[in-house]
C-alpha cells in the first residue's frame, strides 16, 4: 500500500533533507518531534519504574505492617527503612512522590509528551512541530523538573510527604512535618518547571493542528487522536497556570510570611503570626488544575484507543463527530467540576449542590463514548494486536471506574467514601490504568513508527494479560477496603480493630501488585530488546488510514522525502462496501460518485 | 531471605517467558511469519481470553462481596445515616446494573468478532438516532440520581435545630480534644493566641487573657535580661530580638482582643460568646446522647484534620482559621451497636481522615453513645474533672518521631522566666 500513499509524489526529490548531524543535536538537543518524542517516552518510562517501585514499597508496608524487608532498607537506606521497616514519614513521602510522579510525570508528560509531539505533525500531515526550539525546551524542561522531583527524595528531611495535593497548612509548615521542609519547596520548584514545560508544550501542539495541517486535512478529517491531543493541549493551556499560582502563592506563604493559606494556627507550640489566609483557597485553585488534570491524563488515552480500535477493529469508529463532541464536552466540562473534591472540605453545601450536578454531567459524554466503542467492536473483525488488547482493556478500565465516580460525584455519599481507599480504587482505575492502558496501546502501535522495528507479540500477550488480571486484582478488591471505611494515607491500620476484617484483603492487593511488577519487566524487556534487536518494520504494518504510515520507516527530517500528501478523505475508512481492500488511505482520491462518510 | 528467593525465582521465570517468546519468534521467521500478522491461533487464543477473563472477573467480583459482606460498615448509626445507605444501596443498583450489562457486551464483541480472514467488518460509520438513545437514556438516569442525592444532600447539610446539642471537636497533631458547653449551653469564643496548657482550646475569658499576656511579659523580660546580661553571638541575639518582637506583636493582638472582648460584652452583655467560655467542659472523653441532634462544631490547631465517623456515616474536615459543622442525630446506642456486630469490645470510633503528620494512621478518640440517663451521668462528672493535659500520644512501633507536645513549651517558657522575674 506504501506505493499507493506515496505515488503522487514520487516524483519529488529524494535528497533534499539529507544533511550531517552531530551527535547532540540528534539525540541530545534534537528539535525533530519524532526525537523528541522518544525523549519523552523514555524518560517516561525511567521515572514509571520508580514510581511503580515506590508503590510496592508502600504496599509491603500496608500487607504486613511493621514487618521487615531487606528490599526496603536496600533501597531507602537504614535511615528511611532501619531494619528493613518503612518509616511513617517515608511511607508519606512515598505516597506523596508516587502520586507526583505517576500523576504528573508519566502520565502528562508521558502520554502527551510522547504521543502528541510524535502523531501530530505525522497525522496532520506536518514537517514538524509549529516551532522546534519551543519543543526542545518542553522536553528539557521537564528533565530538568524531574531530576529535581528525584534530588528531593535525598534531601534531609526527606521528600514532600503531604500527599500529592499538598494540601497547605501542612505542606507549609516545616515544624508540622519534616516532609514540608526542604523536600516541598524542591516539589514546588520542580512543578513549577514541570508546569512551563507542559505550557510550551501545549502552546505547540494547538498552533500544529491549528496551522500547519496539510491540504485537505480539514478539521472533520482529523483522526480522534489528534482531536484528543488538541482538546488535552486546550485544556492544560487553561488549567495549569492556575496551578502555577498556587504553587507560587505556597511557596510565599513559606518563605515570605505571606498569609494566603494560613489562619490562626498555633504549631510546635508557638501561635504564628499568619492571619486572614484559607487553607480552602488553595483547594480550589490546586483542584481548578487537579479536575482537568485527569482529563488531561484521560483524553489523549482515549484518543490513542479510538485510532487503534478502530484500525483493529477494520471499522470506521462509531460516531466520529459524537466522539469529538464529546471529547470537546468533556474538556469543557472538566472545568465547572473541581469542588466536588471539596465536598467536605467546609466548602459552603450550596455550593456542593452545583458541583455534584455538573460533576454528574461529564458522564453523559462518557457514556457516549463507550456505547460508541461497544458499537464500533459489533460486528468488528478484530486483529488481536496487543495494542488492541490494551484498548479493549482500556473501555472495561474506564467503565469500571466511571460507574464508581457516580457514588462520589455524590454529595452526600462523599460524606462516607470520602478519602477512604474507595476514592483511592477508583481514580487508579479510571485514570491510572485506563491512561496507562492507553500509553501501552500507543507504544504498542506506534513502536514501528518510532523505532522503525516490531515489539514481540507473544510477549505483549502474555505482558497484556498479566497486568490485565494484576490490575483488576490490586484496584477490585481495594473498593472493598474503602467500602468498609478504610481511610486513605494511613501507614497502619493495626491501632483500628474495625479494620481487620479486611486487611487480608491488603495483603491479596500487594500480591497482585507485585504480580502487575513483574509483568512490567517483560514490557520493559521487549520494548528495549525491540529497540535494538527487533524485526525491521514495514512502512505500514498494521494496515492503517492515517499519514503516518505514509512516511518512510527510516525517520527523515521533515518526515516525507517529498511533497506533503494531499489528504481526500477522513481516516476511518475501514471495511468500506465496494473496495478491495480493507482500508482506505487518507491519501487515496475519492472516486468518482463516491460519498466521504463521517459519522 | 524466603521472599528474596521467591523474587528470584519470579525474575527467572520472567526471563524464562521472555527466552521462550524469542524462540518463537525465530522459528516464526523461519515459516516466513511477520511479527504484525495475527495468526488465527492467536485471535482464537485471545479472543477465549477474553471470555475467560469476564468469567473469573466476575466471580472473584461476586467471591468478594460475598466473602467481605460481613466485613463492610454495619447499619448506620445516625439518622441521616439510613438516608445515605438507602441512597448508596439506590446508586449501586443502578450502577451494577450498568456495570454488568456494559461490561459484558464489551466482553462478548471482543471475544466472538475476532478477525477472521473470510468476514469483512460491518462498515458501520453512524446512526443519529441509535445515539441519541444512549445519550438520552444516561441523562435520564443520572437526572434521578442528582435529584435524589441533592435532597438528602439538603437534608443532611441544612440548618439544625436550634436545640441542638453543640458539641466542639478540636483536633490538632495527632489528637481530638471534646468541649461542651456549660449551665447556659453555648460554646465561648476562642482565640488561637490563648492556647498554653491549662488553656489546650485557647478559650476566651478575661482571666485567661490576664494569664497570657502576663506570661508574653514574662518571657519578653527573661529574653531581655539575657540579651543584656549574657554575651551571646550575634546570630543568637538576633534570634532572640526577632523572638521580642514576635511577643511584642503577639501581645498587641491579644490586647486588641481583649478591646474587642469589652466593646462585644459592653454591647451584647449575656448574649455575648465571651461571656460562655468560663464554664465549658473541656475534655477527651466523647459522648453522645441518644436520639438527640448534635451540632458539631469542627476547629484546627495546626493543620487540615477531618474528623470521621464511619457508623455514623459522618465526615468533615478541621480547618485552620475557621469552624466547620456536621449536624447529626445518633440512633443506636453503642452497647446496642454491641449487639448488632456480636462484637462485645466493639467502640465508634472518631478518626482523622485527611493527612496530617507523621502519626496520622494513629489519630483517634472513642465514641459512646449512650440513653439520655447515662449521658447526664456522664455529663455531670465530666464537668468537676478539671482537664488534664493527657500525655504525649505515644505512636505504637515502629515508633515514628515523637510528636511534639506543642503545649509544653510556653509553660516551660513561663516557668523559666518566672523565675528569672525581680
Amino acid at each position: 500500500m506504501g506505493s499507493v500513499a506515496t505515488a503522487p509524489h514520487a516524483h519529488a526529490g529524494h535528497a533534499q533533507h539529507h544533511h550531517e548531524e552531530s551527535f547532540v543535536s540528534k539525540y541530545i538537543f534534537s528539535q525533530d518531534h519524532k526525537m523528541i518524542s522518544k525523549q519523552f517516552l523514555i524518560t517516561a518510562i525511567i521515572m514509571a519504574v520508580i514510581g511503580f517501585m515506590m508503590s510496592l514499597l508502600f504496599r509491603l508496608q500496608l500487607a504486613w505492617p511493621g514487618e521487615s524487608f531487606a528490599l526496603s532498607e536496600f533501597l531507602l537506606g537504614s535511615k528511611w527503612a532501619p531494619k528493613g521497616v518503612l518509616d511513617p514519614n517515608m511511607y508519606m513521602g512515598l505516597v506523596t512522590i508516587h502520586g507526583t510522579i505517576m500523576v504528573f510525570f508519566v502520565l502528562t508528560a508521558g502520554l502527551s509528551g510522547t504521543f502528541s509531539n510524535l502523531l501530530i505533525p505525522l497525522q496532520v500531515g506536518a514537517r514538524d512541530m509549529a516551532s522546534g526550539f519551543l519543543n526542545m525546551l518542553s522536553y528539557w524542561l521537564f528533565f530538568l523538573s524531574s531530576v529535581l522531583m528525584l534530588a528531593s527524595l535525598f534531601v534531609e528531611g526527606g521528600p514532600a510527604s503531604s500527599g500529592w495535593t499538598v494540601y497547605p497548612p501542612l505542606s507549609a509548615l516545616p515544624q508540622a512535618m519534616p516532609g514540608s521542609g526542604a523536600g516541598m519547596t524542591i516539589w514546588l520548584v520542580s512543578m513549577a518547571i514541570f508546569i512551563a514545560s507542559s505550557l510550551l508544550g501545549s502552546l505547540n501542539y494547538v498552533v500544529t493542528v491549528l496551522n500547519l495541517r496539510t491540504k485537505g486535512m480539514k478539521m472533520t478529517r482529523m483522526p480522534l487522536t489528534v482531536w484528543a491531543f488538541f482538546a488535552t493541549a486546550v485544556v492544560g493551556l487553561l488549567s495549569f497556570p492556575v496551578l502555577l499560582s498556587a504553587a507560587l502563592l505556597l511557596l510565599m506563604d513559606r518563605s515570605l510570611g505571606t498569609s494566603f493559606y494560613l489562619s490562626d494556627i498555633h504549631v510546635a507550640g508557638e501561635a504564628l503570626d499568619h492571619v486572614g489566609g484559607s487553607p480552602l483557597l488553595f483547594q480550589h485553585l490546586f483542584w481548578f488544575l487537579g479536575h482537568p488534570e485527569v482529563y488531561i491524563v484521560l483524553l489523549p488515552a482515549l484518543g490513542i484507543t479510538s485510532e487503534v480500535i478502530a484500525t483493529n477493529a477494520r471499522k470506521p469508529i462509531f460516531g466520529y463527530r459524537a466522539m469529538i463532541g464529546s471529547i470537546l464536552t468533556i474538556g469543557f466540562l472538566s472545568f465547572l467540576v473541581w469542588a466536588h473534591h471539596m465536598f467536605i472540605s467546609g466548602m459552603n453545601p450550596f455550593l456542593g449542590s452545583v458541583f455534584v450536578f455538573t460533576t454528574l454531567l461529564i458522564a453523559i459524554p462518557s457514556a457516549v463514548k463507550v456505547f460508541n466503542y461497544l458499537t464500533t467492536l459489533w460486528r468488528g473483525n478484530l486483529v488481536m494486536t496487543p495494542a488492541m488488547l490494551f484498548s479493549i482493556g482500556l473501555v472495561a478500565s474506564f467503565i469500571a471506574g466511571g460507574l464508581t465516580g457516580i457514588i462520589l460525584a455524590d454529595s452526600a455519599l462523599d460524606i462516607q467514601v470520602h478519602d477512604t481507599y474507595f476514592v483511592v480504587a477508583h481514580f487508579h482505575v479510571v485514570m491510572g490504568v485506563s491512561a496507562i492502558f492507553g500509553m501501552f496501546a500507543g507504544v504498542y502501535h506506534w513502536f514501528p513508527k518510532m523505532y522503525g522495528r516490531m515489539m514481540n507479540t507473544k510477549l505483549g500477550y502474555v505482558h497484556f494479560w498479566l497486568t490485565f488480571v494484576a490490575a483488576f486484582g490490586v484496584f477490585l478488591p481495594m473498593h472493598f477496603v474503602g467500602l468498609a471505611g478504610a481511610p486513605r494515607r494511613y501507614y497502619s491500620y493495626s491501632e483500628f480493630p474495625m479494620f481487620e476484617g479486611v486487611m487480608d484483603l491488603n495483603v491479596l492487593i500487594t500480591l497482585f501488585a507485585i504480580l502487575g511488577g513483574l509483568a512490567q519487566l517483560l514490557f520493559l524487556y521487549n520494548f528495549f530488546y525491540s529497540v535494538f534487536r527487533g524485526p525491521k518494520a514495514v512502512q505500514n504494518p498494521w494496515r492503517s488510514n492515517t499519514l503516518e504510515w505514509t512516511t518512510p520507516v527510516e525517520h527523515i527530517h521533515g518526515n516525507w522525502p517529498g511533497a506533503i500528501p494531499t489528504v481526500h478523505r477522513w481516516p476511518y475508512d475501514y471495511s468500506k462496501p465496494g473496495k478491495a481492500e480493507d482500508f482506505v488511505p487518507q491519501t487515496v482520491p475519492l472516486e468518482h460518485g463516491e460519498a466521504e462518510e463521517h459519522g | 531471605m524466603t521472599k528474596l528467593l521467591i523474587l528470584l525465582v519470579l525474575v527467572l521465570a520472567i526471563l524464562a517467558v521472555a527466552q521462550l517468546a524469542r524462540v518463537y519468534e525465530l522459528t516464526s521467521k523461519l515459516r516466513g511469519k511477520r511479527e504484525e500478522d495475527i495468526s488465527p491461533a492467536d485471535n482464537r487464543m485471545n479472543a477465549t481470553l477474553w471470555w475467560v477473563f469476564m468469567v473469573v472477573y466476575y466471580a472473584f467480583f461476586i467471591w468478594l462481596i460475598w466473602a467481605y459482606a460481613d466485613e463492610m460498615l454495619p447499619v448506620a448509626a445516625s439518622a441521616h445515616g439510613e438516608e445515605i445507605d438507602t441512597l448508596m444501596n439506590f446508586n449501586w443498583a443502578i450502577i451494577l446494573l450498568v456495570f454488568f450489562v456494559t461490561s459484558t457486551l464489551l466482553f462478548w464483541f471482543a471475544g466472538k468478532y475476532a478477525y477472521r480472514a473470510d468476514r469483512k467488518a460491518y462498515y458501520y460509520a453512524h446512526n443519529n438516532k441509535l445515539e441519541l438513545v444512549w445519550t438520552v437514556v444516561p441523562a435520564s438516569f443520572l437526572a434521578v440520581i442528582i435529584i435524589y442525592g441533592l435532597r438528602t444532600w439538603q437534608d443532611i447539610t441544612g440548618p439544625a435545630a436550634p436545640d441542638a446539642l453543640q458539641v466542639e471537636l478540636y483536633a490538632k497533631q495527632f489528637d481530638w480534644t471534646a468541649r461542651y458547653p456549660g449551665d447556659d449551653g453555648m460554646l465561648g469564643a476562642t482565640d488561637f493566641r490563648l492556647i498554653d496548657g491549662e488553656n489546650p482550646l485557647g478559650i476566651v475569658t478575661k482571666e485567661r487573657i490576664a494569664i497570657r499576656l502576663a506570661a508574653l511579659a514574662a518571657e519578653k523580660a527573661g529574653l531581655d535580661s539575657l540579651l543584656q546580661h549574657a554575651i551571646l553571638p550575634d546570630s543568637r541575639a538576633e534570634e532572640i530580638r526577632d523572638r521580642i518582637a514576635g511577643i511584642e506583636r503577639q501581645a498587641g493582638r491579644i490586647v486588641n482582643l481583649r478591646t474587642l472582648m469589652e466593646q462585644d460584652i459592653a454591647e451584647k452583655g449575656e448574649a455575648s460568646a465571651y461571656m460562655h467560655g468560663a464554664d465549658d467542659v473541656v475534655t477527651k472523653e466523647f459522648h453522645l446522647p441518644l436520639r438527640k441532634e448534635v451540632l458539631l462544631l469542627i476547629r484546627s490547631r495546626d493543620v487540615i484534620h477531618s474528623a470521621y465517623i464511619p457508623h455514623l456515616r459522618a465526615q468533615m474536615n478541621a480547618v485552620p482559621g475557621m469552624t466547620t459543622t456536621f449536624k447529626m442525630v445518633p440512633t443506636i446506642t453503642t452497647d446496642s451497636m454491641r449487639q448488632v456486630t456480636g462484637n462485645e469490645a466493639f467502640e465508634y470510633i472518631l478518626l482523622c481522615n485527611k493527612i496530617c503528620g507523621a502519626s496520622h494512621y494513629n489519630m483517634q478518640m472513642p465514641l459512646v453513645v449512650e440513653d439520655q440517663g447515662t449521658y447526664d451521668a456522664w455529663y455531670a462528672q465530666a464537668r468537676t474533672k478539671p482537664f488534664q493535659a493527657p500525655p504525649m500520644a505515644v505512636a505504637p512501633t515502629p515508633a515514628p518521631p515523637a510528636p511534639t507536645d506543642s503545649t509544653a513549651a510556653p509553660a516551660d517558657s513561663t516557668d523559666a522566666t518566672a523565675a528569672l522575674k525581680p
